[in-house]
C-alpha cells in the first residue's frame, strides 16, 4: 500500500487522485470491520486524539469519536462553549496547551476559514480539518463520494448536480473538489443570491431550474440552507425556497428515471426535501452517515501511520 | 543473491496430501470446524488445501474463510512501509467452533499472535489449531508452535522462505534465498 501525499487532512484540494483511492480501499477494509460482531481493532491504541470543536456539531463529532474508539485511540474531546477561549485565549495557545499533554492527532471544527491550516502551521501534530467556516469539509465530501462509488459502482463519469445553498456551504466546495477529481460531471442549483460568484473557475455549471438539474444528473445531493451563516435576506421566505429548490416524491416520481438522494445532514424535513423523500429508498443518506465512521477510521489510520514513533 | 530449492512441485503435492489426510484424521466430516487462511499468503495455501479435501478427499461442508491481521499488527508505525490491508471474509460464526488457522511460512510467531486477537471480532471459538507449510525452527518470537507442518527447516535471519504456486507464479516451488 502507498502512503497519503500529505500529512494533514486540511482540504480536499490538497488531495490527489491516487490519495482519494487510497482512502477508498483502506475503508472498504474499516467497512468490514465495522459490520463484525466486535466492531474494533486495536491498531491505534498507542495514539492520543483531541477532538477540537469550536463550533457545534453533533453528527460530525459522534462520527469521529465513534471512528477514533473504533481504532482504538485514547480520545480527548473539547468543545468551545466550556473553555478557556471565552476567556480569551488564542488558538495556538489553546492547541498547545493540549498537545503539551502528549497529543498525537487533532481533528477540528473551526468557525473560520484556513484555521486548520493556519494551525498546521504553527503546530507538529496531524490536523483533520472537521469543518471550517464556508470553506472545506473534507471528510465529508470523501464519504459522499464513497456512497455513491458503493451505490453506482464508480464516480468517474456520473452526472452530480448540488442543490441548495452553495454559498455558505463547505461540503458543497469540498464535494465539487472530489468529484471533479475523480471526473464527475458537476453541477449546481439554487437561488442565484446563494451560488457564489467564483463558481465558473471550479469547473462546475449553474442551472436555476432544479426539474432540468434532476433530469441530467444521476445524483441529487440536497443541502440544507444555512440561516445561521446569513447575515441578510438570500430569498423571499421558505415557503418560496421550498417550491423552486425543495424536493417532494412528486417531483421525483415525474422523473423518467430514478436518481439517488444524498444529503449530508441535518435535514430541514419539508424544506429541501419532504419527509416521504428523505425515507424513500433512493435516498442513501443513513448509508453515508454509516459510510462516515468508515472513511474518518481510514483518514485516521492512514494519517496515523505517518506519525513517527 | 541464491535460491536453493526447498520444496520442489512433486514434494508439496506429497505434502498436501499428508497435511489433508491429518486434518480428516482430526475433524473427520468437518461438521463442527472451519478453516482460515491467513492474509495475504496463506490464502493460496487454503484454497489448495481445500481443494484437495473436496476433490480427492470428498469432505463436502467445508467452511472456509479469509482473515486479514494488518490492524492487529503490533509494528503499526514501525516499519518503513506502511501496512498493506487485505480482505476479510468470515461468512460464518466461528462462536464454539474448532478453527483451523493456515498459513504458508511460520517465522517468529507474530502474524499468528495477531490472527488470535483479531478472530475473537469474529465470537469466541472452541478450540484454535495452526496448520503451517513451513516451519522456521529457532526464529520464535513468542511461544507459538504449529499442529500440522508440512517441513520443518533451519534458516538464519537473513535467508528468506518464498513460497509459489501455480495459480500466481506459474508453478509450485518453495525456494530458501539468501542475499
Amino acid at each position: 500500500m502507498s502512503e497519503l501525499s500529505v500529512d494533514h487532512l486540511l482540504g480536499i484540494k490538497y488531495l490527489n487522485e491516487a490519495d482519494v483511492q487510497l482512502i477508498f480501499e483502506t475503508a472498504d477494509h474499516f467497512k468490514e470491520v465495522i459490520n463484525r460482531p466486535i466492531k474494533k481493532v486495536p491498531s491505534l491504541r498507542d495514539i492520543t486524539i483531541a477532538n477540537l470543536f469550536f463550533e457545534n456539531s453533533t453528527r460530525t463529532k459522534l462520527s469521529f469519536e465513534l471512528a477514533e474508539k473504533r481504532l482504538s485511540a485514547d480520545v480527548i474531546n473539547f468543545s468551545a462553549a466550556q473553555s478557556s477561549v471565552k476567556k480569551g485565549e488564542t488558538l495556538i495557545d489553546t492547541v498547545n496547551n493540549i498537545l503539551s499533554m502528549k497529543v498525537d492527532m487533532v481533528v477540528m471544527r473551526h468557525p473560520n476559514p484556513g484555521a486548520g491550516v493556519f494551525l498546521s502551521k504553527h503546530i507538529k501534530a496531524s490536523i483533520v480539518n472537521a469543518g471550517d467556516g464556508a470553506h472545506e469539509h473534507p471528510t465529508q465530501a470523501l464519504l459522499d463520494s464513497y456512497s455513491i462509488r458503493e451505490k453506482l459502482g464508480d464516480v468517474a463519469g456520473k452526472n452530480v448536480v448540488i442543490v441548495g445553498d452553495i454559498l455558505h456551504s463547505r461540503v458543497a466546495l469540498s464535494n465539487i473538489f472530489a468529484l471533479k477529481l475523480q471526473g464527475a460531471n458537476v453541477k449546481v442549483c439554487g437561488p442565484m443570491t446563494l451560488i457564489p460568484k467564483y463558481i465558473d473557475s471550479l469547473g462546475v455549471e449553474v442551472e436555476t431550474n432544479l426539474r432540468k438539474a434532476l433530469e441530467w444528473c444521476d445524483v441529487a445531493n440536497m443541502l440544507r440552507v444555512q440561516n445561521e451563516r446569513m447575515d441578510i435576506s438570500y430569498f423571499p421566505s421558505t415557503r418560496e425556497y421550498t417550491q423552486q429548490f425543495g424536493v417532494n416524491k412528486t417531483l421525483l416520481d415525474s422523473l423518467d428515471k430514478e436518481i439517488v438522494i444524498m444529503h449530508p445532514g441535518p435535514i430541514n424535513r419539508g424544506v429541501e426535501i419532504t419527509s416521504d423523500v428523505a425515507d424513500s429508498k433512493q435516498a442513501i443518506i443513513l448509508n453515508q452517515v454509516e459510510n462516515g465512521v468508515a472513511i474518518r477510521m481510514a483518514v485516521i489510520y492512514l494519517l496515523a501511520s505517518k506519525i513517527k514513533n | 543473491m541464491s535460491q536453493k530449492v526447498l520444496l520442489s512441485s512433486k514434494e508439496i503435492h506429497i505434502i498436501l496430501h499428508r497435511l489433508a489426510c491429518q486434518l480428516i484424521e482430526n475433524h473427520l466430516d468437518f461438521k463442527n470446524t472451519v478453516l482460515i487462511g491467513i492474509q495475504p499468503r496463506g490464502k493460496y495455501l487454503a484454497d489448495r488445501l481445500c481443494r484437495v479435501l473436496r476433490e480427492e478427499y470428498h469432505v463436502k461442508d467445508i467452511q472456509l474463510g479469509y482473515l486479514d491481521i494488518t490492524f492487529y499488527r503490533d509494528d503499526f508505525r514501525r516499519g518503513d512501509k506502511p501496512l498493506e490491508a487485505n480482505k476479510t471474509q468470515i461468512d460464518f460464526l466461528v462462536e464454539d467452533k474448532k478453527v483451523v488457522f493456515i498459513d504458508d511460512v511460520l517465522y517468529t510467531g507474530r502474524s499468528i499472535r495477531a490472527a488470535l486477537t483479531a478472530i475473537q471480532s469474529f465470537g469466541r471459538p472452541a478450540e484454535i489449531e495452526l496448520l503451517a507449510l513451513i516451519d522456521r525452527r529457532f526464529s520464535r518470537h513468542l511461544p507459538i508452535q504449529p499442529d500440522y507442518r508440512g517441513r520443518q527447516v533451519d534458516a538464519i535471519n537473513e535467508e528468506k522462505v518464498k513460497v509459489m504456486w501455480k495459480e500466481n507464479e506459474g508453478e509450485d516451488v518453495i525456494y530458501l534465498v539468501s542475499n
